[in-house]
């Protein structure tokens, strides 16, 4: 199974969301975000965190509309799994691909620890190797991640089962405590936390290796 | 010519950077500040004869997120 990882300017998770894949059992390709397609093959593509463009205008909304990015709407479009974490999930709602945006955190405060989540679904191939109401404790990172949608656009996303994670105690005042959701055809995740920084007993926490694994699990079935 | 965007969080959007500059004012003595909204402007050197449905389309595309953001365009 093949995975691509973007890599833009001010991306600074590139390498670690590509470990993470890696250790999982997937081959890796970086994709510089100048690039006009992604490599022939590539079942999932990565979006790593970092400040892309510097967060310049909005986070994630230079990095949208780089090229590389019309070929993600694209992969996306034809059904393919596109996973954006932290200022990838910024980038997904900029692209349309996900709903709603991330405002500057309630507290103003950049905030960087490890927070307890609570997953909200098994029904997708980033998260069937949790039990729905499983404690998880993933790392977040992030000034701008909370999670803002109309009433009726959460609403969906709670009817459809599509809200991956929720935090279990709100650090950043997001909407209905939503760290993570999918798609409507379920392929495409945004999260704020990092599964990707406790994914190796080195980083002080391995609870976020089940992601990586059942995504390899899926796609290496498939 | 000249274009100026004003972009600003729609209402109902909770703009935590301006509540936090209310706040500073009523720590200055400034009573009766009710409420503060945080945007931004950005202004645009143009070809002659640009529309405005050009600058509305840079708008939709870029400079606004219409999810959150309101914006209005000033042509000069």
């Amino acid at each position: 199974m093949r995975a691509a990882v973007v890599v833009f300017p001010g991306s600074n998770c590139d390498r670690d969301l590509a470990v993470a894949f890696r250790e999982a059992g997937c081959q890796v390709e970086m994709v510089w975000h100048k690039d006009t397609a992604l490599p022939s093959g590539i079942d999932i593509v990565g979006i790593p965190g970092g400040f892309s463009f510097g967060d310049y205008l909005r986070c994630g909304a230079i990095a949208a509309n780089s090229p590389i990015c019309a070929e993600v709407k694209a992969h996306a479009n034809r059904g393919g799994y596109v996973f954006g974490v932290c200022n990838g999930f910024q980038v997904l709602t900029e692209t349309g691909l996900l709903p709603g945006a991330l405002l500057r955190n309630a507290g103003l405060k950049y905030i960087c620890r490890t927070v307890p989540l609570i997953v909200g679904t098994s029904d997708s191939i980033y998260t069937s190797g949790y039990s729905v109401g499983q404690e998880i404790g993933i790392p977040i990172a992030h000034h701008d991640g909370n999670y803002t949608a109309s009433d009726a656009v959460v609403a969906e996303l709670s009817d459809q089962d599509r809200i991956a994670f929720r935090y279990g105690a709100n650090p950043n005042g997001s909407t209905a405590d939503i760290a993570g959701i999918l798609s409507e055809n379920r392929r495409v995740l945004g999260m704020m936390p990092h599964p990707e920084r406790a994914a190796d007993e080195g980083h002080g926490g391995t609870d976020g290796r089940a992601v990586f694994a059942s995504i390899a699990g899926a796609l290496a079935a498939a | 010519m000249k274009a100026r965007v004003h972009v600003m969080l729609k209402d109902g959007v909770l703009d935590p950077q301006g509540e936090a500059v209310r706040h500073a004012l009523g720590g200055l003595g400034f009573d009766g500040v009710d409420k503060v909204r945080q945007g931004k402007i950005i202004e645009l050197d143009l070809a002659e004869g640009t529309s405005e449905d050009t600058v509305r389309e840079m708008c939709e595309k870029l400079l606004a997120n219409t999810v959150i953001e309101s914006y209005r365009i000033e042509l000069s």
